[in-house]
């Protein structure tokens, strides 16, 4: 019954992917909400972005400092594990694991609201393709935002480390020893690869369980929380696989 | 002018529409009417293509809606305007750019042009200077009011409105009621009107269709149905303490 269920939704899924990827009617009104959705799914996410990756930069500088390092390693062990873990995991797969928080529910809950207050069926019936017109731009807008907040994140996430050097638990010359110790360019296209792979499973995964609500408010709201779970799992999945893909 | 033809809907295996017939002439106000339940929504969305029928046709001017390729029948779509039960405004754009939504997408008007028929459209319901607010600012009835602008911004020549009345006080049904009744007259549309509030079926209830269990239980016009003989229509119409006094007034 689960590999029925699941194969239904799956097929589902693609044909709704079908009819979402289809030139759009209008490219002047494609943009307009392809500028909005880069806003609105991007532009407002930046915040929380810059605040989580600041403090997890801090506390990874922080852990490994006293409880890892030891005077059998080099000084500039926390620097160059705090920058490992931040631009080979936090800043593409956590990031997006939270985001799909935000993001994800945001979406779900837009179009599934659309959907029973029948704004999607008032679309239909004017002729226009309302899959295309709604998530098109949510997808294009996130692919195009996501390498922007994994910059953002990193950045934000070495200020972070730095901060803790300022209140002494690590030397600054050590620290930025670390932070530029064997670093290489691959590992921030490798994030950036992730992280389009992962927006995209965010902004489909959940524009499909707002799209395909059926009910009141209580249906929307369970496929917001759907959303946001499938998108995370799909997301830690997909992290298994790229990772050993790309490294 | 829009015909059904031998219409069946089922879900589920239960027959919701059985063999529904019907016209729906040109300028005319045409009401679809029955209790909850009956079938009218989902007469309504098959009729529109938001339902597959299992069997049977829809014509819209002679051209068969239900065989249509998927681009025949988007083309036909932008022919029609639809004003829903809860209005169905797109709730982040203001009164402008609803009415104007339509316009933007289908329209090749420049922006002037197409602000200008918007206000016009606007203008046509009573509802100038509320350009610039937004869905959740407005009352229902301006609400309906807006769709009903929205529905009609690229003149199209087939109306369908979804229980209009719904939610809102007498007067303000009487007003929605007149407005659609005017607007079908002056732009010669074919209107289908779902509803059960009898006061729309005095009022503008220029061809009537009674729908009870899915099935067409009689058709005729406003000055017929108080004097009908159909017993299922009777219990429907006269459910009413008001209208069982104006029938014996009248007898």
């Amino acid at each position: 019954m689960f590999i029925v269920n699941f194969l239904s939704a799956f097929g589902r899924y693609l044909m709704l992917m079908g009819r979402t990827f289809s030139i759009p009617e209008r490219w002047r009104m494609f943009l307009k909400q392809y500028i909005k959705e880069l806003s609105q799914l991007g532009v407002d996410s930046i915040g929380i972005v810059l605040l989580i990756s600041f403090f997890i930069g801090a506390v990874i500088c922080i852990q490994i400092k006293l409880n890892i390092a030891s005077p059998w390693m080099p000084n500039f062990t926390t620097g160059y594990t705090t920058r490992e873990i931040m631009v080979l995991e936090f800043s593409s797969s956590i990031m997006c694991l939270i985001l799909s928080g935000k993001v994800g529910s945001n979406i779900a809950s837009e179009i599934g609201t659309m959907r029973v207050t029948q704004q999607i069926d008032a679309l239909e019936i004017m002729g226009v393709n309302s899959a295309s017109f709604l998530i098109l731009p949510k997808i294009l807008g996130l692919m195009t935002m996501i390498p922007c907040l994994v910059v953002f994140s990193m950045a934000a996430g070495f200020v972070g480390a730095y901060a803790s050097a300022l209140v002494g638990i690590v030397s600054v010359d050590d620290l930025t020893i670390g932070l530029q110790h064997d670093f290489r360019q691959w590992f921030i296209w490798m994030s950036m690869i992730k992280s389009f792979v992962f927006a995209f499973i965010i902004a489909s995964v959940s524009s499909f369980y707002g799209y395909t609500v059926e009910g009141g408010s209580f249906d929307v709201g369970k496929a917001s929380t759907d959303a946001v779970v499938r998108s995370s799992m799909l997301i830690l999945f997909a992290d298994i696989f790229l990772t050993p893909l790309l490294s | 002018m829009i015909e059904i033809k031998h219409l069946y809907k089922s879900f589920e295996g239960r027959a919701v529409l059985t063999d529904i017939n019907a016209i729906f002439e040109e300028g005319k106000t045409n009401l679809i009417i029955g209790q909850s339940g009956s079938g009218k929504t989902v007469l309504v969305k098959n009729i529109v293509g938001l339902f597959e029928p299992d069997k049977g046709e829809v014509l819209y001017d002679g051209r068969n809606f239900v065989k249509m390729s998927k681009r025949e029948k988007v083309l036909i779509r932008r022919e029609m305007g639809m004003i829903f039960q809860s209005a169905a405004l797109f709730d982040s754009m203001s009164v402008l750019e609803n009415v104007m939504f339509p316009l933007d997408m289908f329209s090749g008007k420049n922006e002037a042009d197409r602000i200008k028929r918007a206000k016009f459209c606007l203008d046509r319901v009573n509802l100038a200077g509320a350009e610039d607010k937004f869905p959740g600012e407005i009352s229902g009835g301006m609400q309906k009011r807006v769709a009903i602008a929205r529905a009609i911004a690229l003149n199209p020549k087939y109306l369908f409105c979804d229980e209009p009345n719904s939610g809102l006080d007498p007067k303000t049904s009487l007003v929605i009621d007149e407005l659609i009744h005017s607007i079908t007259e002056e732009y010669k549309m074919t209107t289908i009107i779902n509803t059960h509030d009898m006061n729309s079926v005095m009022g503008i209830g220029e061809n009537i269709i009674y729908i009870c269990e899915g099935r067409k239980e009689w058709q005729g016009n406003k000055d017929q149905i108080m004097t009908s003989t159909n017993e299922k229509l009777n219990s429907f119409i006269f459910a009413s303490d008001l209208f069982r006094k104006v029938k014996e007034a009248n007898s």
